[in-house]
């Protein structure tokens, strides 16, 4: 008897999503699978959609149609108590980080976890927010407010907060955006880390070639409010198509 | 104008809706009562004190021309309670605490603060706009008897050296004049303003545009709308109450 190679499971699946706004379409139609423990990059102009398409996953905007199943479940069609429930799966990295910047680091971390995981004690919830900082380096920053990090930490606190309610999917709205290339590659390798530490699937929206090529498993090229390419990084750039060979041409890869 | 009024219908009723469902956020409502009350404690305490002082002043003139100055504790003490009290606590409040709220919550929406509270499958709403609609309802009717007790102070220190009556005397005289109308419906009347200057300012804050000119606005509108609604308020509540003492 031979054994079968079972075939990666489909976390995400998006077909045929549009979506205006007002005269606007953002996005056309676009078709994207996203794979568990795979890390997919979307790669696209500015103003293409790209951030639309997560916000639409997560819950947070409503396609004008098509359909967008998370781990099962169709997004557009779950009530408040669904989407609740489905949303303690799915982090979301937010592009300026999205710290609450009344609370402490420590209290930024809590917040997701006092709410989402009522059973655990005190000590539970120290161990939860001391593991998440370790994994993105920043223990010594506990006590800091927001506004005392630099962008690179408030973009790994962002993390931090996402990563402790240990989703399956991951969602990250431009991770390296207005960041320095050192923090850049730092951040690069976090993604990479998560990925191993937490087994988790993720979506990375960049616009960034070096992060898409550190990071990516596959890319998907949002061009004109479609997927036009979808493949290995290498594949994706071996293209003919004149509307990505420029992407390639205009970004510096180390 | 139409579809601003469906909004602000729905923002109210999506207010009930979740007011009337657990949980709540029990540490968050008495951080916001806190803050409601810090905030606005001092200028209360100044105003009210002034306007007890100047309104005693002012009123003596016409009372002494009939010979009437002992009922100076009365007209002062009714004055306060009925309207001079309620009212100004709400537009302070309406101006530090309203304009707050609406700045607070509109830089937490531009900054994506109020989406990643919502991916992070906490209910924003609850936690933001239910605990500081909560807060400025409790908390401003208590601000309002307060600013009377600090009004009818600022009267007896003016009364104390014009007419050399005693604290008592003078308490005693604005206790028989009150009757427990006038009490239920300041009550009345201060939580429904408390409620208006809450909703007005989340409402404003929750729904600001994008950009740092929307958080001005915001609070700008805050201020604005909620001191209209007050006034508006207050004539309703008279009209209200004299239909009821009639």
């Amino acid at each position: 008897m031979t054994a079968q190679k079972s075939l990666p499971e489909i976390v995400i699946s998006i077909r045929g999503v549009k979506k205006s706004f007002g005269d606007y379409e953002v996005l056309k139609g676009a078709d994207l699978d996203l794979y568990e423990r795979e890390n997919l990059v979307v790669l696209g102009r500015s103003g293409t959609g790209k951030s639309v398409l997560i916000k639409i996953i997560s819950g947070l905007l409503t396609q004008d149609s098509g359909t967008v199943n998370v781990l099962g479940k169709d997004v557009s069609k779950l009530g408040p108590k669904e989407l609740l429930a489905l949303r303690l799966n799915v982090g979301f990295s937010f592009q300026n980080s999205a710290l609450y910047d009344s609370m402490t680091v420590r209290k930024n971390l809590e917040f997701p976890l006092v709410r989402n995981r009522k059973h655990l004690t005190k000590g539970e919830i120290n161990y939860a927010v001391e593991t998440v900082l370790d994994a993105v380096g920043l223990s010594q920053t506990i006590h800091q407010m927001p506004s005392e990090l630099s962008g690179g930490q408030r973009k790994r606190i962002g993390i931090a907060r996402t990563l402790i309610l240990q989703p399956q999917i991951m969602l990250y709205d431009e991770p390296t955006a207005g960041l320095d290339p050192i923090t850049c590659i730092e951040i690069n390798s976090l993604i990479n880390e998560v990925q191993e530490r937490f087994h988790t699937s993720s979506i990375i929206i960049t616009h960034d070639l070096t992060c898409a090529k550190e990071t990516g498993d596959r890319i998907a090229m949002l061009l004109d409010g479609q997927f036009q390419k979808i493949g290995t990084f290498d594949e994706v750039f071996a293209s003919d198509d004149e509307r990505i060979k420029p992407f390639y041409d205009y970004n510096f890869i180390v | 104008m139409l579809l601003e009024l469906y909004r602000v219908h729905q923002f109210v009723m999506k207010f009930f809706k979740e007011f009337l469902f657990p949980p709540y956020e029990g540490k968050e409502i008495i951080r916001q009562c806190y803050q409601v009350g810090y905030r606005s404690l001092l200028l209360i305490s100044l105003t009210g004190f002034i306007t007890g002082i100047v309104f005693t002043k002012q009123s003596r003139p016409s009372l002494a021309e009939f010979g009437a100055t002992s009922w100076l504790p009365s007209l002062v003490g009714i004055a306060l309670l009925r309207t001079l009290a309620p009212l100004l606590t709400a537009l302070i409040s309406a101006g530090k605490v309203g304009s707050s709220i609406g700045a607070e919550l509109g830089s937490m929406k531009v900054t994506e603060q109020i989406d990643a509270m919502e991916v992070s499958a906490t209910n924003p709403f609850k936690f933001l706009v239910i605990s500081r609609v909560i807060a400025t309802t409790v908390t401003i009717p208590i601000l309002t008897f307060y600013t009377a007790l600090v009004g009818l102070i600022g009267g007896f220190v003016n009364v104390m050296f014009n007419e050399n009556t005693s604290f008592i005397a003078y308490i005693q005289s604005f206790l028989d004049s009150i009757t427990f109308l006038d009490i239920t419906a300041s009550t009345i009347k201060s939580i429904v303003f408390g409620f208006t200057i809450g909703m007005v300012g989340c409402y404003q804050g929750y729904n600001s545009s994008r950009g740092t000119e929307g958080v001005g606005k915001a609070a700008n509108s805050a201020v604005v709308i909620g001191m209209f609604l007050v006034f508006v308020e207050e004539i309703v509540a008279t009209q209200i109450t004299f239909f009821f003492k009639t």
